[in-house]
């Protein structure tokens, strides 16, 4: 039994945090969170040159053969930092579609392009009604001679906005809830017929709406094979569950240490705060929920890692504790900072809101429990 | 026991219900449906036809203006203005400095403080805490130094809410330096006009804009503004704090927001149903309505003692902190019930523009909501200090 990293692990590990803390100032996140682009081009391009994007790709694909504990690394310092740079729709997503699915026509494409960071792509597979069901699918794809025909609304779609390409689930047989009859279509949002409407999210990240109608794409947009991308896709979502579980853990890990560090400085009735014993204690309760959540997120990470029978249920397993902890380390550490806590100058209040965002990402605690009872 | 209202409650139930109907202005009922921020012209305008009516200071003495009710008849009032969805009254002037005002001060003061306050001419804002004193208010530090007929205060106040729309502002002041930090403070009233007064906004996680820094630098204030004698400021506080706390849970409005909220599960799709078909968020939904039925008869306990001539003692703090959580619960709710539609941000701007919204219509102020409704268990007295009131007065340690 062994829970420890190795050399490079520890290396990645020590690169992405001293970037985070050199580089990564609060400030400069928010100032770039307004923009229009709403993260920083040179820091995507840092990210490329220290391999961080190459990290979940083969080494054939020109990656660096990275599994699910390099990616948990990556994205629980990534947390900490409260990066809002788009790691998990380009490259987690997007990418473990392609490097999984792609031709080699398709992966040679695009596959270089995201790891040297030239392009951004997403995924487009929630609808109005689907809330967190991936098979749950209205948006159609008819064949029509060489190409298909696109009509559908996808919704709060990650990372939209700055995507070259976007990766459309659509169904091309079956009914509404049928994980049978599922595709996927690589689609350029400046086709004809492809609108987008986009904005920003709550926790400054980007996203858009996205109509299709009547949108003709060629054959050779189809990725992997027709009606049968469910098993892909629900794949990818783990894991990108499980990358987004590794930040909200880096996050809490983060927001309960600046928290004590506040009760520790501010003082009232001539004490500091943490010397009430009735803050004591909510620290510590704050303190176990991230230590419960970082113990399933290893065990979840080492049995996606090993492939075991039971990952799918590990991974539901730790989404709904992180639903659960990070409702609890949040809103406890707005609490604990009285009125500085929801201030926006104030960063605390800017991790509450990435935590409160991850509560829903990939589904929430209702949707994860009922999938752990199901498996 | 007989938890009934009686014939003549339900009588002017129906009075109140009726007046709400034909007069409450469709444009602000529309922006208060609609999520759309209403502002203080809007207020005011629904202030000044309740004030017209003589419904506005529902709780002072009928000799200034006030309305005479039974303790039944508030409640019944408080819960058609919130089933109606009207905007919130504006607590600082009308229930805040007004009774301090009649309570504490001279013939003189209450008529020149009194009928703005009624009129809504003058808009009050509340001067307590300040950066070193928040829980611990009563270790402020801003000072009024006596200079002949002034006082010249300095010192700077945080959290202001509205400060940027008040005209006045009541502050406690230090006047004395004393060993105990209770003694010394003073009540005093202060022109927001007066050269030395500065407002600066301190925006919250929401995106608003409704508390401020207010800072005061050598600011002359006349010594005829002083609300009670030097040093009785902290009793005046404290007067205050124990006045109107009934109402203090917002349980009426919980109450239609709870509605409201399962309207929408029937409403919001999910698969080929309703998002009411999803027996794990319906029962969180109906654990909340048990405990806010609890909230709602402790409400209920608390007027029937004071209808019989009870103090709302501690007991507010106890509805306090449930109606908080309660509030703050049912805003979770909320986000939980829409998914990723919780996430789109939407300023001002884009609330009102022709684009449309993202995803469902409510769904805009619902993630802000839940963020700025935060504030509930801080301020009015943190609901870690309302504990620590409750195990003193009540449980006696
Ligand atoms: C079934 C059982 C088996 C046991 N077996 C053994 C045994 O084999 N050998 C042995 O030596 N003892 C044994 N104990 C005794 C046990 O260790 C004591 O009960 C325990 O230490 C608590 O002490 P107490 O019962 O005197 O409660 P107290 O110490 O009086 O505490 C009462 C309550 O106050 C709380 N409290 C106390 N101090 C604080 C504080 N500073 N801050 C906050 N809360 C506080 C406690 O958590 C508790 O809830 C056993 C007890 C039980 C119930
Ligand atoms: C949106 C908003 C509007 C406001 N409007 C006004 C206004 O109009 N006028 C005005 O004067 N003030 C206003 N306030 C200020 C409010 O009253 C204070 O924020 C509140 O008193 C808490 O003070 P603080 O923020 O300094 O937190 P602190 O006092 O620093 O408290 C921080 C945390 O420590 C806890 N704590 C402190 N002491 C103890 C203790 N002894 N035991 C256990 N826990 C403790 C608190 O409960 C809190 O969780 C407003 C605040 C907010 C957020």
């Amino acid at each position: 039994m062994d829970f420890s990293l190795s050399e490079e692990q520890l290396l990645l590990k020590d690169s992405i945090t001293t970037f985070v803390d050199k580089d990564y100032l609060f400030d400069v996140r928010q100032k770039n969170i307004k923009t229009e682009l709403g993260y920083s081009s040179d820091f995507w391009k840092t990210f490329a040159d220290l391999g961080w994007l190459g990290m979940p790709f083969s080494e054939a694909d020109g990656g660096y053969n990275g599994g699910p504990i390099d990616l948990m690394v990556i994205m629980e310092s990534l947390g900490r930092g409260l990066v809002v740079e788009p790691y998990i729709p380009n490259v987690v997503l997007a990418g473990g579609l392609v490097s999984r699915l792609g031709s080699e026509e398709q992966k040679q494409d695009l596959l270089p392009k995201i790891i040297s960071g030239e392009i951004q792509m997403s995924v487009a597979f929630s609808e109005p009604q689907s809330r967190f069901d991936l098979n749950d699918v209205i948006t159609s794809a008819k064949k029509d001679g060489e190409n298909y025909i696109l009509d559908g609304y996808k919704a709060v779609v990650m990372n939209g906005p700055s995507s070259n390409n976007i990766i459309v689930v659509a169904r091309t047989a079956g009914n509404q809830l049928d994980k049978e009859g599922l595709s996927l279509f690589i689609v350029d949002p400046s086709l004809k017929g492809v609108s987008l409407r986009n904005y920003s999210n709550v926790d400054g990240s980007k996203a858009s709406e996205i109509t299709l109608e009547n949108v003709s794409v060629p054959d050779s947009s189809l990725l992997g094979s027709e009606g049968d991308a469910f098993s892909a896709l629900e794949e990818v979502i783990d894991l990108a569950t499980l990358a987004i579980s590794a930040e909200a853990v880096g996050i809490m890990e983060k927001m309960n240490e600046i928290t004590l560090e506040y009760s520790k400085t501010r003082e009232q009735f001539g004490e500091t705060l943490s010397s009430f014993q009735a803050l004591q204690h909510r620290m510590v309760d704050t303190f176990m929920a991230y230590e419960q959540t970082k113990s399933l997120l290893l065990m979840c990470a080492a049995k996606l890692t090993d492939k075991s029978d039971d990952a799918k249920k590990a991974v539901s397993a730790l989404k709904y504790q992180v639903g659960i902890a990070a409702k609890h380390v949040g809103e406890e550490s707005v609490q604990l900072h009285g009125g500085m806590g929801v201030t926006d100058e104030t960063n605390i209040g800017h991790y509450f809101k990435r935590l409160t965002t991850i509560r829903a990402i990939f589904g929430n605690t209702d949707y994860h429990l009922k999938r752990y009872s199901a498996l | 026991m007989n938890l009934s209202f009686s014939e003549e409650d339900l009588k002017f139930q129906d009075e109140v219900r009726s007046f709400i109907a034909e007069n409450y202005p469709a444009d602000i009922k529309n922006k208060m449906d609609n999520g759309i921020p209403v502002s203080k012209e809007d207020i005011q305008t629904w202030q000044r036809i309740l004030s017209k009516k003589g419904w506005f200071a529902v709780n002072w003495p009928e000799e200034y203006g006030g309305t005479g009710w039974s303790i039944t008849q508030k409640h019944i009032f408080q819960n058609e203005l919130a089933d109606a969805n009207t905007p919130t009254l504006v607590p600082f002037g009308v229930s805040m400095c007004g009774p301090v005002v009649y309570t504490f001060g001279t013939q003189e003061q209450k008529d020149r403080f009194l009928p703005g306050i009624i009129n809504n001419d003058v808009w009050w804002c509340q001067g307590y805490s300040e950066p070193g004193s928040g829980s611990d208010l009563a270790s402020l530090k801003t000072k009024a130094v006596k200079d002949g007929d002034h006082y010249i205060v300095n010192g700077t106040k945080t959290w202001t809410t509205m400060a940027q729309h008040a005209d006045w502002i009541f502050c406690l002041v230090r006047t004395e330096t004393t060993d105990i930090k209770q003694q010394g403070i003073s009540f005093l009233l202060i022109d927001m006009k007066t050269p030395g007064v500065e407002v600066k906004p301190i925006i919250t996680i929401d995106g608003s804009h409704e508390v401020n820094m207010v800072y005061l630098d050598n600011v002359k204030v006349p010594v005829e503004n002083l609300i009670g004698e030097e040093g009785a400021g902290w009793n005046i506080a404290k007067f205050l704090l124990a006045h109107e706390r009934t109402g203090i849970g917002g349980i009426p409005a919980l109450k239609r927001e709870i509605r409201r909220l399962r309207e929408i599960t029937s409403e919001l799709p999910l698969g080929e149903g309703f998002l009411k078909d999803d027996e794990l968020f319906m029962d969180k939904l109906n654990k909340l309505e048990i405990d806010l039925l609890a909230a709602e008869y402790s409400e209920l306990r608390t007027l029937a003692a004071m209808s019989k001539g009870g103090h709302p003692g501690p007991e507010s703090s106890i509805l306090k902190i449930k109606g908080t959580d309660l509030q703050q619960g049912l805003s979770d709710l909320f986000v939980e019930a829409l998914g990723y539609y919780a996430h789109p941000f939407m300023s001002e701007d884009d609330l009102i523009s022709n684009e449309g919204r993202i995803g469902p219509d409510f769904a805009a102020n619902v993630m802000p909501h839940y963020l700025n409704y935060r504030k509930v268990s801080i301020y009015g007295g943190s609901n870690e200090i309302q504990r620590n009131v409750i195990a003193k007065a009540v449980l006696g340690i």
